[in-house]
């Protein structure tokens, strides 16, 4: 009865874990071939990779440059959120009653906000200001969306933090400064660590609002270029060795982490 | 009052300027005319456009839908995933949530195009399939938190006390994992009411959702008809919020006794 509910429960994951991962294998098998289509093969051959990093596309440096893109505004928006969350943050905490929640209900907004509304109303500002549109605009809009889930990050680092340690540190004569860099710091970091990891990979997801605040200056994303490459008709064939690399880079990546804290737990239970 | 609460005034101002007054703009567009005069035009436009209203109609029910069928096919893996005796490795867990670091839109054309090979047509099945894919890890995730948290000893109780499996789940498990419930089908719901670029690629522009009217009209100029639809969608999001937000209240409740 037991093995038998075991084996359901297996069978059950792998089935909905294939179901999940087929359609990313599907691109991993393809980028080996060099088909245009995406369903196409012709035969194996690894061209598709050496013209994505000899840079020889046909779509000259449209794909690279909709990649570096991405990589700059994730990384400017998550850094300004990371910081301007945190301060956010202590400012929070340290608030009482109408005012405290008053902040807390503003910091929902954006997180319950559809993609499309952040971008549309943030659109609508800047149409309403004539604010020009681009890349001021996306990482401005981008920092908007992903500020609010630092300062739920860092919110309960702060409410686990000892009060006391922070004003000691003032008593024997540090600086503010000097209490807030060692001091506050080094105990909100894991908040602000895992705030950070996660406005960047939502900033590098997004398509919805960037697609609304990017303007007409022909600024791409990666989530941008793929919908007008697919709009078009035609998939640029380098987007599958690209996917395929980004997909094994995070795989390595969460693997990594993974075992290393189960290790670490075990060495602890010893 | 502390000094340090004044550190929050920064990012207050921020707010106002790139959270509210857009959302006021939404606002104030919805209820203009192009000429910028005030008018109820877009409403009654919207109202009276048979288009409109059944993409309005049938936006909630592939969202009710797909949020179903998540919840039927993500409860039994959390459950699965959050039971050590049927899963011991947090690796799993893991492989669970990766799929969504790949690209959204790159994932959704490669599901569409193993369709196509499979010969089986675009429209509203592979709509629903696609998007119980891609959302599918928003409903595991916070139900495997809650089951995860759970204090086991509730369960063990009930088991002592003579109570059968199914009952245990029934009367134990199942409703002190409905907060987990909840803020599954918050993050499933909203995302699917407003998708727009996932259901084109899924049904190959057959079927239009609310989410692509909003960005045709805002793309073609029509800020005011377009902004009307975006407000309607907002009020769709807190009244679910507000639902959400109520009936959460009630399960908490409930599940102290």
């Amino acid at each position: 009865m037991m093995t038998g509910k075991k084996l359901f429960a297996k069978v059950y994951l792998w089935v909905i874990l294939a179901i999940l991962y087929a359609p990313i294998v599907f691109i991993a098998v393809f980028s080996f071939t060099e088909a245009k289509s995406l369903g196409n093969w012709t035969g194996f051959s690894v061209n598709l990779y050496k013209s994505l990093f000899s840079g020889n596309m046909q779509n000259s440096g449209g794909l690279i440059s909709a990649v570096q893109n991405t990589l700059v505004i994730a990384l400017i928006a998550a850094s300004v959120a990371t910081v301007m969350g945190t301060v956010a943050a202590i400012g929070i905490f340290n608030m009482r009653g109408k005012k405290k929640q008053t902040m807390q209900f503003l910091n929902n907004i954006p997180m319950i906000n559809p993609d499309i509304i952040t971008g549309v109303s943030l659109f609508l500002l800047f149409v309403f200001l004539h604010i020009s549109q681009g890349y001021a605009t996306v990482i401005l809009a981008h920092i908007t969306f992903c500020t609010p889930y630092v300062v739920l990050n860092v919110l309960p680092k702060l409410s686990q933090m000892n009060p006391n340690i922070y004003e000691a540190a003032l008593d024997l004569g540090a600086t503010p400064y000097q209490a807030l860099r060692k001091v506050m710091i080094p105990s909100l970091r894991p908040g602000m660590i895992s705030g950070f990891i996660l406005s960047f990979t939502m900033s590098l997801d997004d398509f919805a609002v960037t697609f609304f605040t990017r303007g007409t200056i022909g600024l791409d994303t990666l989530s941008t270029y793929i919908y007008a490459d697919a709009r078009k008709g035609g998939l640029t064939p380098e987007l599958k060795p690209l996917m395929t690399i980004i997909f094994l880079i995070i795989l390595a990546v969460l693997l990594f982490i993974n075992i290393r804290s189960a290790k670490n737990n075990n060495n602890k239970k010893k | 009052m502390n000094k340090r609460s004044s550190w929050a005034l920064p990012y207050f101002i921020f707010m106002v300027l790139f959270v509210v007054l857009p959302l006021l703009m939404v606002v104030i567009y919805s209820f203009q005319d192009s000429a910028g005069n005030f008018s109820m035009a877009n409403f009654s436009k919207f109202i009276t456009d048979k288009d409109s209203l059944s993409t309005f109609a049938l936006s909630i029910e592939v969202a009710i839908e797909n949020t179903l069928l998540c919840v039927i096919i993500g409860y039994p893996v959390a459950y699965i995933l959050a039971d050590k005796k049927l899963n011991k490795s947090a690796v799993t867990v893991v492989l669970f949530i990766l799929p969504m670091w790949v690209n959204a839109l790159m994932r959704t054309l490669a599901t569409a195009e193993l369709f196509n090979m499979a010969g089986i047509t675009l429209g509203k099945g592979t709509l629903l399939f696609g998007m119980c894919y891609d959302y599918l890890p928003f409903m595991i995730y916070p139900i495997y938190n809650v089951l995860n948290k759970m204090d086991k000893s509730y369960a063990e109780a009930a088991e002592d006390l003579g109570a059968k499996p199914k009952e245990v789940f029934m009367k134990i498990t199942l409703p002190l994992s409905m907060p987990g419930v909840l803020s599954g089908v918050m993050m499933v719901f909203m995302p699917t009411v407003s998708t727009f670029a996932i259901s084109e690629f899924l049904t190959n522009n057959k079927i239009k959702l609310f989410g692509t009217i909003i960005q045709e009209n805002i793309n073609n100029s029509m800020w005011n008809y377009g902004a009307a639809l975006s407000l309607l969608m907002l009020a769709i999001i807190a009244i679910t919020t507000f639902l959400q937000g109520k009936s959460s209240e009630d399960t908490v409740d409930g599940g102290a006794i």
